[in-house]
């Protein structure tokens, strides 16, 4: 297999099109635009077998996904921003009716001000929609991880929604040297679609029925027990990804995490610019590790506990601002886990890389030696986090 | 349904909720929230049908002396045949329960 340089944005489209996805819903808006536009592409010069279904908002883009799924329709769609905000409602929809439904979510920040730069702003407002979330870190990550979400999505013991999350820009405009797997090799890892229930005239069901208070906690349990269930699965398909097509995935990835006392966590591409800090550390003859949860809904939390079990401080890195919130929702996250596992351990949160603000290895370093030389980095009012680069 | 819904546990519900025996609304009465019910006075009744014409659920149907009655399984209590009658000969009576 040989590498093909090629724009990430176009390396996802390419790699919808390996799936062999049968329906596209989608509303162009920047950065996610080159996806949509090549799949569009695709279609129309015959190359791809799917149903392009135009649509006039992001709004429409999911409601017609949901029905192009119900129909038994391997689908795909993609967006940003606000286009993700104007999805919102229907994103609960999709994970309620169990719906194995793709997104490449490109990341990108809200609006106001208006930023059409990266950052985890509209991912982390959708976070508790009930969708299986990946975050990759380069482009064959992303191409790999849109075949690996078919199988996870649409396997039986899963029928969820999910979103491969790749950030605005500094990845997806980004052209990187990206491996394809054959057709032939991607049809016998990922078999067509075998829905559960369809909607056709011949077995008529009803779907997205309504609940009485009776009947809605139940409902949502048994939601909630698919996706946190799926994680076995997701395990599942990273592994047997590994052993067909070479490329190592897991739940949760480290780098340089056996010497090291002090790590950092962070979601997406800002990991290779930590990994670079790591090695530039290291010349110095100072030791960080990292954790880069690669699966964050469901949160696989044993696996990072397991982790943090021998380690004396963690900062945990975000590209959201917490609204608010004592702090980012990622550091919220490991909070709670921390806690639950009695884990002694000093934890930092720093918001990083908003709208689109670049942040250096330099940087990097220079939060690596004010959490390893303090004890305790101390906040005033309540405010449990730190803004890298803001101007005071 | 195969039985009372408040006795479903979460994991004997089908996957997304979907209803596989369709039309089973019909098992369903939704009339069971009313707090008045409409009671027709047939001295007053002239049998012109508006009842029957506005009731929203369709739950109002003719008798077959020509006098009107609601079906109280789905009769919701909503008194708008009360208030669309001409000769004023529907009054809502509280229900007792």
């Amino acid at each position: 297999m040989s590498a093909k340089g090629m724009e990430v944005s176009i390396a996802a489209s390419v790699a919808a099109k390996l799936a062999r996805v049968e329906a596209i819903a989608a509303y162009p808006i920047t950065p996610q635009t080159h996806i949509v536009e090549h799949l569009a592409d695709l279609v129309a010069n015959g190359e791809l077998d799917a149903a392009y279904i135009n649509v006039e908002s992001e709004h429409s883009a999911m409601s017609a996904c949901v029905g192009s799924s119900a129909t038994g329709a391997r689908t795909f769609t993609s967006t940003s921003s606000q286009g993700m905000e104007l999805m919102h409602e229907i994103l609960f929809i999709a994970s309620g009716m169990r719906l194995p439904i793709v997104m490449a979510a490109v990341n990108r920040a809200l609006s106001s001000p208006l930023s059409i730069w990266g950052d985890h702003s509209d991912v982390m407002a959708a976070r508790d929609t009930g969708w299986i979330m990946v975050f990759c870190e380069n482009g064959q990550e992303v191409v790999d991880s849109i075949i690996m979400a078919f199988k996870i999505a649409e396997d039986r013991r899963v029928l969820l929604p999910m979103m491969v999350n790749l950030d605005g820009f500094s990845l997806s405009h980004v052209i990187e040297p990206i491996e394809f797997p054959s057709q032939e090799d991607v049809d016998r890892f990922l078999p067509p679609y075998a829905p559960l229930y369809t909607l056709h005239p011949d077995k008529p069901v009803t779907m997205g029925a309504f609940a009485m208070p009776e009947l809605y906690t139940e409902a949502k349990y048994s939601q909630e027990m698919a996706i946190r269930n799926s994680k076995a699965v997701v395990k599942e398909v990273m592994d047997q990804f590994s052993e067909e097509f070479g490329r190592k995935y897991s739940l949760v990835e480290t780098y340089n995490i056996d010497k090291a006392d002090t790590v950092f966590m962070a979601l997406g591409s800002i990991n290779e610019n930590i990994k670079t800090a790591i090695d530039l550390l290291k010349d110095d003859g100072k030791e960080l590790g990292l954790i880069v949860p690669r699966l964050f809904r469901p949160f696989p939390a044993d696996e990072i506990g397991e982790i943090l079990k021998t380690k004396k401080k963690l900062a945990v890195f975000e590209r959201v601002m917490p609204g608010g919130a004592m702090n980012g929702p990622l550091y919220n996250e490991i909070a709670s886990l921390v806690i639950a596992n009695g884990l002694n351990i000093q934890l930092e949160n720093y918001v990083f890389g908003l709208g689109g603000r670049d942040v250096e290895p330099e940087e990097i370093m220079d939060v690596f030696d004010q959490v390893s030389t303090s004890s305790k980095i101390t906040h005033a009012d309540n405010k449990n986090y730190s803004v890298i680069g803001v101007r005071s | 349904m195969a039985k009372p819904m408040d006795q479903y546990k979460w994991h004997e519900l089908t996957v997304g909720c979907v209803i596989e025996e369709v039309g089973n609304a019909m098992e369903y009465k939704t009339g069971d929230w009313r707090s008045s019910k409409p009671v027709w006075n047939r001295e007053k009744c002239t049998k012109c049908g508006l009842c029957w014409l506005f009731c929203p659920d369709a739950t109002i149907h003719q008798t077959e002396d020509g006098y009107y009655e609601a079906d109280l399984d789905y009769c919701k209590g909503c008194g708008i045949c009360v208030r669309e009658c001409k000769p004023a000969a529907i009054t809502m009576v509280e229900e007792e329960r």
